[in-house]
């Protein structure tokens, strides 16, 4: 059978719980091969949506299809083609690491031998070998999710979704998790990646689909949802609180966008679209006015921007 | 990867029923492992499980004993027994629960729901090991009772019936625990239902005579699903039994009905939960 050239593919897809609108006609193509993240704030719809796409739930409306099979008429077809990693680490916890493996190795019916052999495999592939007979109730929360990684990875699955999979896990853990993700990834496996962490998308993802109430409102990869924001931004930061006016103004003739001014921290920041052009400009016309600047320079959105300002105009618009 | 198979040919889609069968039991049985794997893992908590009934009848069989007259003749120790029996059975209800309310809250049986294994296996091997244990149960508190006194006194053959009826009553309540297990929001709600099971065993003719109580009650406790599976001990362990209600004269056939009335309603509401956690 061909590889399908889109992993996943939803069209408007719906979910309503009682009064609340979870998913409200989301819209979502995964290609094949690589990772796309799903970016939102909380109650956006990102468990949601994984939960129609994994066949734990049933859509209202609309349809998707994993792999190449119909989430709701082919749900069995897709289960022997998907891993999920949820966002509560989904192991036995009374049972060791390589039991966990095993028990779900079985489940996936590959026969005894062969359970056995792909759960050291796994272990051996997550750094969790020498955990393996520990009850998982005492593994740290970083190895709980590789090991949870690893049950999703049992049957080598060409599609995977991960809800949320860093969330709760400290610094170290959250970078053993990313490392595990890539391998994967560099592995063929296709990547569905919920997350709340800009900086997680920003990383692993190729393409993101920024979800706020249950539907996409930005699309695109990280380079081009920063630039969606009007590319680089000019920071000014200032000594003397007095000269904050005249610098606010200097700035608004150079900015191609609204100031951003904080009175605090004597800074003040705004888009450009001619990068050297404007800062020399700028440069220019605070020293002829007199103000003494502390820094100066350009730098790229952040990905939080994008995100505050795509959730902000989606405030306004509704 | 050499694990790697796709999955596709691990799907029973396209199989035949045999072969879907076939998968039930082995996915079934994979689960009764689990279970059985718990209990290699965590000896100390099912021992206070097993030796809790122990204890309530000792208990009960020492410190109340000497006030008790039971009708009919005969020590309230060995009067307490099958009772003792039939509240295992009951009590057990509260292990189902823990563990399917436990699979539910932790993702495990969301887990379970993506992968392309035999949805009934979650049940069947969760009932199978729960039977195990039940077993198991009767086992040792059938060692206690002949150390204080209890015996058989009509064959082998009837006192089989009998410890058939109380395994019945509790293949019955394994479909009200999954039930309720998958209805609660996890398993410190175990609380709740031993506020449930507690009333419901002792209202029953498990450690009293429902004689001695006061009317209604003693009503109430004749006809409790609990006494039917008791008073249908007593006879075929040949104890003496009294008891004037309908429901205490046809104890067996009573004790054969309740469980198969229980597993007709709770049987069909876990499956269509079980399905609602898709919704
Ligand atoms: N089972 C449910 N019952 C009722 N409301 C739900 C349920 N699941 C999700 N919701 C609601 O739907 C919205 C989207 O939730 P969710 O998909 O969990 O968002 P996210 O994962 O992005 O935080 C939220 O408002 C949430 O409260
Ligand atoms: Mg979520």
């Amino acid at each position: 059978m061909a590889e399908p050239r889109f992993a996943v593919v939803a069209e408007g897809l719906r979910k309503r719980y009682g009064d609340t609108e979870a998913l409200a006609g989301l819209d979502l193509r995964v290609p094949a091969g690589t990772v796309h993240g799903l970016l939102g704030p909380n109650g956006a719809g990102k468990t949601t949506a994984v939960r129609i796409l994994t066949t734990l739930a049933r859509p209202d409306g609309g349809t998707a299809r994993v792999a190449g099979h119909d989430v709701v008429r082919e749900a069995r077809a897709v289960r022997g083609r998907i891993g999920l990693v949820g966002q509560h680490a989904a192991v036995d916890e009374i049972l060791g690491g390589r039991q966990n493996l095993v028990m779900f190795g079985r489940l996936y019916h590959l026969g005894a031998a062969r359970a056995r052999r792909r759960a050291d495999e796994l272990l051996e592939r997550f750094r969790l070998a020498d955990a393996a007979g520990k009850a998982v109730g005492e593994y740290s929360g970083g190895m709980r999710r590789r090991l949870d990684l690893a049950a999703s990875m049992i049957l080598a699955p060409p599609v995977l979704f991960l809800d949320e999979p860093t969330t709760g896990l400290d610094p170290r853990a959250r970078n053993e998790v990313w490392d595990a993700i890539r391998a994967l990834v560099d592995g063929g496996t296709t990547v569905l990646l919920t997350t709340q962490y800009l900086e997680e998308a920003d990383r692993l993802a190729a393409g993101i689909s920024v979800i706020d109430r249950g539907r996409v409102i930005a699309e695109g990869t990280p380079d081009q949802l920063k630039k969606r924001l009007g590319g680089d931004r000019i920071e000014v930061a200032l000594d003397d609180p007095g000269s904050l006016t005249a610098a606010a103004e200097i700035v608004g003739r150079v900015a191609s966008g609204g100031v951003d001014v904080d009175a605090e921290a004597l800074r003040i920041g705004a888009p450009v679209s001619g990068r050297a052009a404007a800062l020399t400009e700028a440069v220019r016309a605070l020293d002829d006015a007199g103000v003494k600047v502390a820094d100066i320079g350009l730098r790229r959105p952040t990905l939080d921007e994008v995100f505050l300002h795509l959730t902000d105009k989606e405030e306004v618009s509704s | 990867m050499s694990g790697a198979n796709q999955g596709a040919a691990a799907s029973p889609q396209a199989a035949g029923s045999l072969q879907t069968l076939r998968w039930a039991v082995a996915d079934g049985w994979t689960l009764t492992g689990r279970a059985l794997a718990h209990w290699a893992r965590q000896p100390g908590q099912i021992a206070m499980g097993l030796l809790f009934p122990v204890m309530v009848v000792l208990m009960m069989g020492y410190l109340f004993g000497g006030q008790m007259d039971v009708p009919g003749g005969g020590s309230y120790r060995a009067f307490i027994v099958p009772g003792m029996f039939a509240l295992t059975m009951a009590f057990g209800m509260e292990e189902t629960f823990v563990r399917v309310a436990g699979d539910a809250a932790k993702g495990v049986t969301d887990r379970f729901r993506t992968m392309p294994m035999s949805p009934s296996a979650v049940v069947t091997g969760r009932a199978a090991a729960d039977m195990v244990y039940s077993v198991a149960g009767l086992a040792v508190m059938a060692g206690c009772g002949v150390l204080i006194g209890w015996r058989v006194h009509d064959g082998a053959a009837k006192a089989l019936a009998g410890f058939g009826l109380l395994l019945l009553l509790r293949f019955s309540l394994i479909w009200m625990g999954v039930y309720l297990g998958l209805v609660a929001k996890g398993p410190e709600s175990v609380v709740a239902v031993q506020i449930l099971v507690w009333p419901v065993g002792f209202m029953s003719s498990a450690l009293v005579a429902p004689s001695t109580m006061p009317g209604w009650l003693g009503a109430v406790a004749e006809w409790n699903p609990m006494s039917a599976t008791v008073t249908a001990c007593r006879e075929l362990f040949g104890d003496p039994v009294a008891g004037g209600s309908w429901a205490a004269q046809h104890s067996v056939l009573m004790a054969v009905v309740w469980p198969l009335v229980i597993a007709a309603v709770f049987a069909p509401l876990s499956v269509r939960r079980y399905r609602a956690l898709g919704r």
